[in-house]
């Protein structure tokens, strides 16, 4: 008993001081990189902190609204890794999804309720998000094209189709801006409260957020997922597992979350499609699932400190001067140190659970055919 | 025609060198077992090393600072996946997202964020006697910058170095079976370091290439994917350097397509041309992967000590 409480223990403490150490890493880090690129550190990370967390409006109209696509990008992440599918692909995902969502806001917007209206987009948006992931996810399954090349492909198709719909077939009516007609109100996730911009979009993203945990957690699903993304040779010897239909299910999943990404972020925040919808989501995504140690409720946690990161990152160039790709910088860094921490081997119950969990991403190799 | 073959085939080896370049190295880095997925980070890092050589000692300096910033790229890889073993495809793309943003960052403050366009001094082209008075094939080959003749030079030597010589050999067999490797005696971590900084010293040749023999400026994002795309050409190629010379000539056609389009004065989605590279590649890997294998350790996360 005392043992278990103990463990209970140790775990919520472990649970806390990675965001801890997180924040104080991205302070330090940042403070160093402004420093070096020649700015005033102290006015720099005054901004960022004013920019992010250090008000109730910065919280409520930056912070959590940047977090919102960085949580549902994050767990597409979490859950290919977990099931070892190395989705690159969430980036291409958000962008089919909002590409989906727009289409179907501006024709049912015009005619139908908010509440026909809303759900078919989001819904849309998924399946549109779906399928883009379907198309790198049947090659692998097909031909054995790794994923890892396919979605990063992907990405990039969905980028110039973007790109050529909001110069042609989607235009906006006036014809002169590269973006498609704004969704009219009845399209529109409404905000949570008068006075901030956080829409309704942030408690989507965290009920998924427990929807995955709890699937993966405790359904015969989750544990199909599990047991593939931690030894595909016993889900494979086990013969209980189909691998292909369960690494299948996975991705097209991963693709609907980041799919519902996008849909929330046209019908919540930017109203209209356009290429620079995404200031790279996708890709940010995969330093919030591992800094959220591919655990869903983690991850949403890890989701609202990369949405700081960025809002005050935004707050910085606007205060300070410090260009915003500081913001990336510091991003990759904490990967990079990550991964590398996680390689060296330090003593202490903190860090054997990110061993526990590095030990599922370290056996998802690419070349290992689990499609 | 014979001028618009020419210009087609000219614009052909001009956008495949940097690809061919890229490529090549990869073929290296992936013959020792590894997938660098950060090719795309050492590109855009080759890109940025070559704009500031460029200001200090003109093209042959650009070159050299080129090269130097992939090998950089190259060392942070180097320890995570040699030193370290870790996830390769994780730690690639943390050293791509590690280097498009530092290049970003470090472009604006050196070089201000006015927007001023940046001019840096182009590499001539170099016509080889002889063979650059051949009809239709001579001015489009060899009437090129000097990268674009590294580039020709590099595909009969490393084909040469990895079938005929010992160290190629100890090279191949790490990638393929990395213990029995060790068995024998080959000292595989120090082969796979040398390959990744091989493949980093090209990957900032590439996009050194960009700069000083295509472009002439630095623009953030400038390596827009190639690094990926010769990923790519590496499956493609079969993991041969002629293979990817091959496959990377592909590319720079589909890529070159569009201007035959625009001299024809055919209208078409100039975004299609953009996502042809990429399309072409996922039509391409259908039909090659699955009949030629790649290096059976490609990817493993290996250590002898382990």
């Amino acid at each position: 008993m005392s043992e278990a409480l103990r463990r209970g223990a140790l775990r919520a403490g472990g649970t806390l001081i990675a965001p801890v150490v997180f924040v104080a890493a991205v302070a330090a880090l940042a403070g160093v990189m402004t420093a070096i690129s020649g700015y005033d550190p102290q006015a720099a990370l005054g901004a960022l902190w004013r920019g992010s967390l250090g008000t109730k409006y910065a919280v409520f109209s930056a912070t959590l609204v940047r977090a919102t696509p960085l949580i549902l990008t994050g767990l597409a992440v979490t859950l290919a890794f977990t099931a070892g599918v190395m989705n690159i692909g969430a980036e291409g995902q958000l962008l089919a999804g909002a590409t989906g969502a727009i289409g179907v806001g501006l024709v049912a917007g015009q005619s139908a309720s908010r509440w026909l209206t809303l759900p078919l987009e989001l819904v849309f948006g998924s399946l549109a998000g779906a399928a883009w992931a379907f198309i790198p996810a049947w090659w692998r399954r097909q031909f054995g094209v790794l994923e890892v090349i396919s979605t990063i492909m992907m990405n990039f198709v969905a980028l110039y189709m973007v790109g050529y719909l909001v110069r042609g077939p989607m235009q906006e009516h006036l014809r002169i801006y590269p973006q498609s007609d704004t969704l009219p109100t009845a399209a529109r996730l409404p905000i949570l409260a008068s006075g901030m911009r956080l829409h309704w979009g942030f408690p989507i993203a965290c009920l998924c957020s427990l929807g995955l945990w709890w699937t993966l957690r405790f359904t015969a699903a989750g544990f199909r997922v599990r047991v593939l993304g931690s030894n595909p040779d016993a889900a494979q010897s086990a013969a209980l597992i189909d691998i292909r239909k369960t690494a299948m299910r996975a991705f097209l999943v991963s693709g609907a979350l980041a799919g519902l990404a996008g849909a929330i972020e046209v019908t919540g925040v930017t109203y209209s499609l356009y290429e620079n919808l995404s200031p790279g989501y996708g890709y940010t995504a995969i330093a919030v699932a591992l800094v959220g140690a591919l655990n869903p409720v983690l991850t949403a946690l890890s989701g609202i400190l990369f949405g700081a990161l960025e809002a005050g990152a935004a707050a910085m160039q606007r205060d300070a001067g410090v260009p915003s790709v500081l913001a990336s910088v510091v991003e990759a860094s904490i990967i990079l140190l990550l991964i590398a921490f996680r390689e060296v081997r330090v003593p202490g119950s903190v860090f054997r659970r990110f061993r526990a969990r590095r030990a599922q991403v370290a056996d998802s190799t690419p070349t290992s055919g689990r499609l | 025609m014979t001028e618009a073959a020419s210009s087609f085939l000219e614009a052909t080896i001009r956008t495949a060198t940097p690809l061919a370049l890229a490529a090549l190295g990869e073929t290296i880095v992936e013959r020792a077992g590894i997938i660098n997925i950060g090719l795309e980070g050492m590109i855009i890092a080759g890109a940025f090393g070559a704009a500031v050589g460029a200001g200090l000692a003109s093209v042959p300096g650009a070159i050299v600072t080129a090269m130097l910033a992939g090998v950089l790229c190259a060392a942070i890889l180097g320890i995570l996946v040699v030193t370290l073993h870790a996830e390769q495809i994780v730690a690639g793309t943390a050293v791509t997202l590690l280097a498009l943003g530092a290049t970003g960052l470090l472009y604006r403050t050196t070089f201000g964020t006015t927007g001023v366009a940046l001019t840096i001094p182009t590499a001539k082209s170099i016509a080889i006697p002889l063979l650059s008075s051949a009809p239709v094939l001579g001015r489009a080959l060899f009437v090129q910058p000097v990268t674009t003749y590294v580039a020709y030079a590099l595909v009969p030597l490393l084909a040469w170095w990895l079938s005929r010589t010992h160290a190629g050999l100890s090279l191949r067999a790490v990638g393929e079976n990395p213990e029995a490797a060790v068995a024998a005696g080959v000292l595989a971590d120090r082969v796979r370091w040398l390959a990744v900084l091989f493949g980093g010293a090209l990957g900032g040749l590439s996009g050194g290439c960009l700069v000083v023999a295509q472009v002439g400026t630095f623009a953030e994002g400038m390596s827009a994917g190639r690094g990926f795309i010769a990923i790519a050409i590496v499956a493609l190629g079969r993991w041969s350097p002629y293979g990817v010379a091959v496959a990377a000539l592909l590319f720079g056609a589909a890529s070159a397509v569009q201007f035959v389009f625009q001299s024809f004065g055919w209208s078409v989605p100039y975004q299609l041309f953009l996502a042809l590279p990429y399309l072409l590649t996922l039509v391409a890997l259908a039909g090659v992967t699955g009949r030629h294998a790649p290096p059976t350790a490609l990817g493993r996360r290996w250590s002898h000590t382990a």
